[in-house]
Formats: C-alpha cells, sequence, structure tokens
C-alpha cells in the first residue's frame, strides 16, 4: 500500500469515527438528560402534593374559663388543675361559637374542630392560670376536614352525600373566613406528634425517634462487627476454601431480599428469644443483619486500598501484624469504613420490608424513648399514611417522604464530606 | 569465621511451583556493605527479602535452606520473626513514610519496641537517628510535619532513619535509589559510606557504578542463582565467570 492510498482511507475511516464519537455523546447526554427529568418530576411530584402539610388551620375560639363549669378556684393546686373539667369550657364554647345555633347545628359545628381542641384549652390554662373567671380567644386547631378544604386539596363542588362537610357546614367555614376567625400556620404538630388517626394531629416525631432508635442500634452492631470481620478477612486470615467460601457467601447474603431478614427476625429474635415485638431493638438487629454485608464489603475495600508498602514499613521496624494492622492500615482506611456504614445506614433507613414482619407496622400513637418501646420507623409510617382512606393523610405521606428524604440527603452529604476531607492519594 | 555475620546455606525459594532461587549460599561480614546486582527477576530482592523473613507476607512463598544471623538459624518455624526484624532493618524501593507526623515516623520502631521510658529519650533518638540519616538539619523546624510532605530522596532518608531508630546491626536495602533523582542518589550513596561504620548494609541495585561506588563485596545473580561473589574491586575489573563479564559490561541485562 502506497502513502497516498493509506491516507485517503484514514480520512475516510476518520469521518466515521468522528461521528461515531458524537452519537455516543449525545447518547450519554439524553440518558442523562432523562435521567435527570425523572428524578425533577418526582421531587416536583413530592413537593407539591406535600408542602400543604407544613401549615395546620387555626380557628379563633372564645373560651370562657368560669371557675363553675371548671369545677377549680383560683388558689386549686397543679394536680385539681390537671383534673379541670375543660370539656364543659370546650362544650360551652361551641354552643356559642355561631350566635342561636340549633342542637343539630350544634353537632355540626362541633365537627369543625379537632379532637385535640380539649387539650389546648387545657394547656392554654395551665399555662396562664390567671385567666380564670375571663373569656379569652384562643386559637385553637381546626378539623382535617376543613383543613383539607382550605388548602383545596378537597373539592366543594361534588354532590353533598360524597363530601366531609354538608352544605351548612361549608357555610360555616365561609363565614369563618369572611370574619377573619380562620388562618393557616406552621404545623408544629407535624414535627412533634407521633402517629393518629385524626389526621390534623398526626406527626412524624414518633416515626422519627424510632428510625433513630434503629438506626442506633444498627450501627452498635453492625459497624464493630463488620470492621471485626472485614479486618480477619483481609489481613489474617489464611486464603483457603473456607475463607473463599465465606466471601463468596457474604455477596451473597448482600443479595438476599430483605423480607427473608424480617422472617428471621420474626422467628428467631421474636419467638424464640422472646424479644418485644414492634421494637427498634428488634428492628435495628434485623437491619443490622441486613446492612452487615455491605458494610463488610465496603470495609475491605478500603482495607485493600491501603498500600501495601505501609504494612511492610511497619513490620520492617519490627511491628507485629497486630500493631501493623491497628497502628498503620485500620486508621488509613477508617474514613472509608465509615463512608461504607454511612451507606449501609441509609440502606437500613429506607428499608420497610423486614419492619413490617416484626410489627413495626402497629399504630403506635406515643414518642418512644427507648430501644424497647413500640415504635414506628419512617417508611414504615410512610406505608401506613399512604394506605389511610383519609384525605388528610395523603399530605401526611408526601411530607413524611420529604423527611426521609432529606434525612438521607444528610447521611450522603456526611458520607461525601468525609470521603473527601480524610482521602488520600498514594 | 568469626566476623561473619550473615551466613546462607543453600537456600530455595519457591513462588507457587516456580523455582525462584537455586541454592544459595553466601556468606556476609560485619560492617561491610554487600551489593547484590543482577537483572530484572533474578532473585535478588527475594533473597533481600529471606533475610528478615518479609517473604512471610507472600502467602505462596517456601524459602527452604539455612540462613544464620549470629550462628541463629532463622529459616525455622521457631524463629522469632518480631525480634529478628528489630535486629535487621530494612528500606524499600519506594519510600514508605507513614502518613504521620517526621517524629512520629522515627519515633514508631522505638515506641512499640519499648526502647524509651520518657519523652526526653524518645526525643534523643528521634534526633539521633535524624541525623546519623544526615536529615536533621533539613527538618529540625518541622518535625510535626506529615513525613509525606517531604521530597522524594528526604523522604527516603526518613525510612533510613526509621530503620536505623530501633537500633539495629543490619541494614537491608532493595533498590533504594531507583525512585530517586541524581543529587538525591549521591546523597544517600555518602550516607551508606557513613553507615557502614556501625552497620552492615545489603544493598540490591541495579545500578553497576552504584555497587561500584558505594559496596566492598558484590553478589551477581542471574536467574535465581549466584553467579559470583567476591571483592567488588575484583568483580567490576576481572571477574571470573563470563557471564558477570557480559552483565557488566552491558551485553545483557
Amino acid at each position: 500500500m502506497n502513502n497516498s492510498v493509506a491516507k485517503e482511507k484514514i480520512v475516510s475511516l476518520r469521518k466515521k469515527r468522528s461521528l461515531e464519537d458524537m452519537r455516543f455523546k449525545y447518547y450519554g447526554f439524553t440518558a442523562m438528560c432523562l435521567s435527570l427529568a425523572v428524578l425533577v418530576f418526582l421531587l416536583y411530584t413530592i413537593f407539591s402534593k406535600g408542602y400543604t402539610a407544613f401549615q395546620k388551620t387555626i380557628v379563633l375560639l372564645e373560651v370562657d374559663y368560669n371557675q363553675e363549669v371548671l369545677k377549680l378556684t383560683s388558689d386549686s393546686s397543679d394536680e385539681e388543675m390537671e383534673k379541670g373539667k375543660f370539656f364543659r369550657v370546650k362544650k360551652q364554647a361551641i354552643e356559642n361559637f355561631f350566635p342561636d345555633l340549633s342542637k343539630s347545628d350544634i353537632k355540626l359545628v362541633k365537627k369543625l374542630f379537632s379532637i385535640n381542641v380539649d387539650n389546648e384549652i387545657k394547656d392554654y390554662f395551665l399555662d396562664n392560670p390567671e385567666v380564670i373567671n375571663t373569656k379569652q380567644q384562643i386559637w385553637v386547631t381546626a378539623h382535617s376536614d376543613v383543613d383539607q378544604l382550605l388548602k383545596g386539596n378537597s373539592r366543594r363542588d361534588v354532590p353533598e352525600d360524597r363530601r366531609k362537610l354538608n352544605d351548612i357546614q361549608l357555610s360555616y367555614v365561609d363565614q369563618l373566613v369572611e370574619e377573619n376567625r380562620v388562618k393557616q400556620v406552621f404545623n408544629n404538630f407535624f414535627f412533634t406528634k407521633a402517629d393518629s388517626r385524626h389526621p390534623e394531629i398526626a406527626g412524624v416525631a414518633g416515626s422519627f425517634m424510632g428510625s433513630l432508635f434503629t438506626l442506633f442500634t444498627v450501627f452498635i452492631l453492625s459497624f464493630p462487627v463488620a470492621i471485626g470481620a472485614s479486618v480477619y478477612l483481609e489481613e489474617f486470615a489464611p486464603k483457603n476454601r473456607i475463607t473463599e467460601l465465606i466471601e463468596v457467601n457474604i455477596s451473597n447474603l448482600a443479595a438476599v431480599p430483605s423480607i427473608v431478614f424480617g422472617l428471621l427476625g420474626l422467628g428467631v429474635l421474636l419467638n424464640v428469644f422472646g424479644l418485644p415485638r414492634s421494637t427498634p431493638l428488634v428492628g435495628g438487629s434485623v437491619l443490622a443483619l441486613m446492612t452487615l454485608p455491605t458494610i463488610i464489603i465496603a470495609c475491605r475495600a478500603s482495607l485493600k486500598a491501603v498500600p501495601p508498602s505501609i504494612k511492610e514499613g511497619a513490620l520492617a521496624v519490627g511491628a507485629t501484624k497486630t500493631q501493623a494492622v491497628f497502628h498503620h492500615v485500620v486508621p488509613l482506611a477508617l474514613p472509608g469504613t465509615l463512608t461504607g456504614t454511612i451507606i449501609g445506614l441509609a440502606q437500613a433507613l429506607g428499608e420497610t420490608a423486614p419492619l413490617i414482619m416484626i410489627g413495626m407496622i402497629a399504630f403506635i400513637p406515643n414518642i418512644p424513648t427507648g430501644l424497647t418501646e413500640p415504635s414506628a420507623a419512617l417508611p414504615v409510617q410512610i406505608y401506613l399514611w399512604v394506605e389511610s382512606a383519609e384525605r388528610g393523610f395523603q399530605e401526611k405521606s408526601a411530607a413524611a417522604i420529604m423527611v426521609i428524604l432529606i434525612f438521607l440527603f444528610m447521611m450522603n452529604a456526611i458520607a461525601v464530606f468525609l470521603r473527601n476531607r480524610f482521602e488520600r492519594k498514594w | 569465621m568469626s566476623n561473619s555475620k550473615i551466613l546462607a546455606n543453600g537456600v530455595d525459594v519457591y513462588y507457587g511451583s516456580k523455582q525462584a532461587l537455586f541454592g544459595i549460599s553466601m556468606d556476609i561480614k560485619e560492617k561491610e556493605v554487600t551489593a547484590l546486582i543482577g537483572p530484572s527477576g533474578c532473585g535478588k530482592s527475594t533473597f533481600l527479602r529471606c533475610i528478615n523473613r518479609m517473604n512471610d507476607l507472600i502467602e505462596i512463598c517456601k524459602v527452604s535452606g539455612s540462613i544464620k544471623v549470629d550462628n541463629e538459624e532463622i529459616i525455622s518455624e521457631k524463629t522469632d520473626v518480631v525480634s529478628l526484624r528489630s535486629k535487621i532493618g530494612m528500606v524499600f524501593q519506594k519510600p514508605n513514610p507513614f502518613p504521620k507526623s517526621i517524629f512520629d515516623n522515627v519515633a514508631y520502631g522505638p515506641t512499640i519496641h519499648g526502647l524509651v521510658d520518657s519523652k526526653n529519650d524518645l526525643e534523643e533518638i528521634v534526633h539521633s537517628s535524624l541525623k546519623k540519616a544526615g536529615l536533621f538539619d533539613e527538618v529540625k523546624d518541622r518535625l510535626n510535619e506529615p513525613g509525606t510532605s517531604l521530597s522524594g530522596g528526604q523522604q527516603q532518608r526518613l525510612c533510613i532513619a526509621r530503620a536505623i531508630a530501633v537500633n539495629p546491626e543490619i541494614i537491608l536495602m532493595d533498590e533504594p535509589c531507583s525512585a530517586l533523582d541524581p543529587i538525591a542518589t549521591a546523597i544517600i550513596e555518602e550516607l551508606i559510606d557513613e553507615l557502614r561504620l556501625n552497620y552492615t548494609i545489603i544493598i540490591v541495585t541495579h545500578s553497576m557504578q552504584q555497587a561500584a561506588r558505594v559496596s566492598q563485596k558484590t553478589c551477581f545473580f542471574h536467574l535465581g542463582e549466584l553467579i559470583e561473589t567476591g571483592e567488588t574491586n575484583k568483580i567490576f575489573t576481572n571477574p571470573d565467570n563470563t557471564k558477570t563479564q557480559d552483565y557488566i559490561t552491558g551485553r545483557f541485562g
């Protein structure tokens, strides 16, 4: 082949090759745009459905703290005040909410208020005992049906029998709006209360604490075990059939469906060992088993990434194997192992199926204060709320998804931070 | 012989089923520099790593034969590898300071061996080791900076200081200058010359000039066999074996 022919061939093929380059670039770009679009759509849906959950509707109610009705006096002790007849005060306040209400109207008005109003009236009094025998205008929580109507989540143009609020109640709400006796404020209940049958006072605090306790259990159980196992496998174990088998099975375990771990928890932890059902202790133990292989794999990778020359240097000055490993290799691998652990914890945070198996799906209206108290977890809470028929829970579930996503983002951000901050280049 | 420091006899090394060294026998004198030369893959590093049992790290590596250090057999199950290594320091091909401060790098050995009782003692050992390695003047104001922040040549001298700090009798050097520039190499070579007064040194090198400059004895390895060993002057001027002749004149390798 002479020179000019070769040149011609190169030129003609060159065009094809650069076209290939371009095509591949655009494929990649399109794929990236597509996944970004899906992500944006997802976040938009969640946010647009959920942001209203961060607000609640409150109604101005005139309460007469009459000492006769309360059966209290101005020198009652705290204990007596706790037992004051606040429900009677509330009943009176509702009867006088609009002028000239008939008995059936009162029933309708009562349904505009949250079940929590009794407590709010009481709390206001306990905070300000001097209001006894005075009339107070206080803002109390509205019923979820009113809340949803004012947020525009439920429609008023459907036939009356398919609405939660009937025509009279609608006119009441309209009147309240006109008189400025209703407004929307930040929904502190969402962050301070546990689950409830009543959407307006249901919050994520219970399940959030449950998730925290669960993650704590996961960390305490899986981190030391994972470090121990990976250090042993990486640095001390003889390379033979048995360790090979163990290695393969760790990878296999990482791929076992999480519900199987849930069954294990149900069968062994609950039925054989008799640990308390629905608790973060059991949930955390099950999730620790599930995340252990993931963390071990990450730990081993970061141990492997430490150059052998460091260990050799330590051994050459006469360090024992344990000293070389724990003085030099493990500290250098620590950022990587922590990152792996956080990723494992993030995985555990989002896991639902095994928790359902061990009963963390129970309805728990209290905020847990310990590892052995029944509690919910965030993903299970979302599952419960999504399933609920009440319209008020829809926005709650979207908002709870936001909470769990922010939690996850923060954990991942910490992982990225640790990686960047302590990463060493060799 | 009275001043024989290391006495190797019929050392065979296998990597799995592949034999890397064939019956190496060698006699290394005290307070001399012995250079191991030979083409790549000839087994000189392997032999060096037998002397402080560094080959133990390689799972498939099997060593047989006998190496005696101060008349004590070291190729044996019973050998205390940790104290052996405190007696035989090693400097590697690529400088490998710990990612810790300069001070901690040197202090590590004495600390784990419990050579010091007080902070002052430790400081003294670190300073004197750095002085012996000819690094003290360059780093005395920044002993708390990481060892990895030094230049390549300085890092290698730091590694030498680290090896000296545990007060060894023998120092093994595995191509200590192959990653360094000519100036840093010259400094290390000078240092080796000084260290010879107190230590027995075995150095693996690819540079014939370096072997000629720093060593008193030279051993030529080829394909896992020890071809010739003798006074450096003699090896480089009038070797007995034609293979040695061919190698040092650059005909192969």
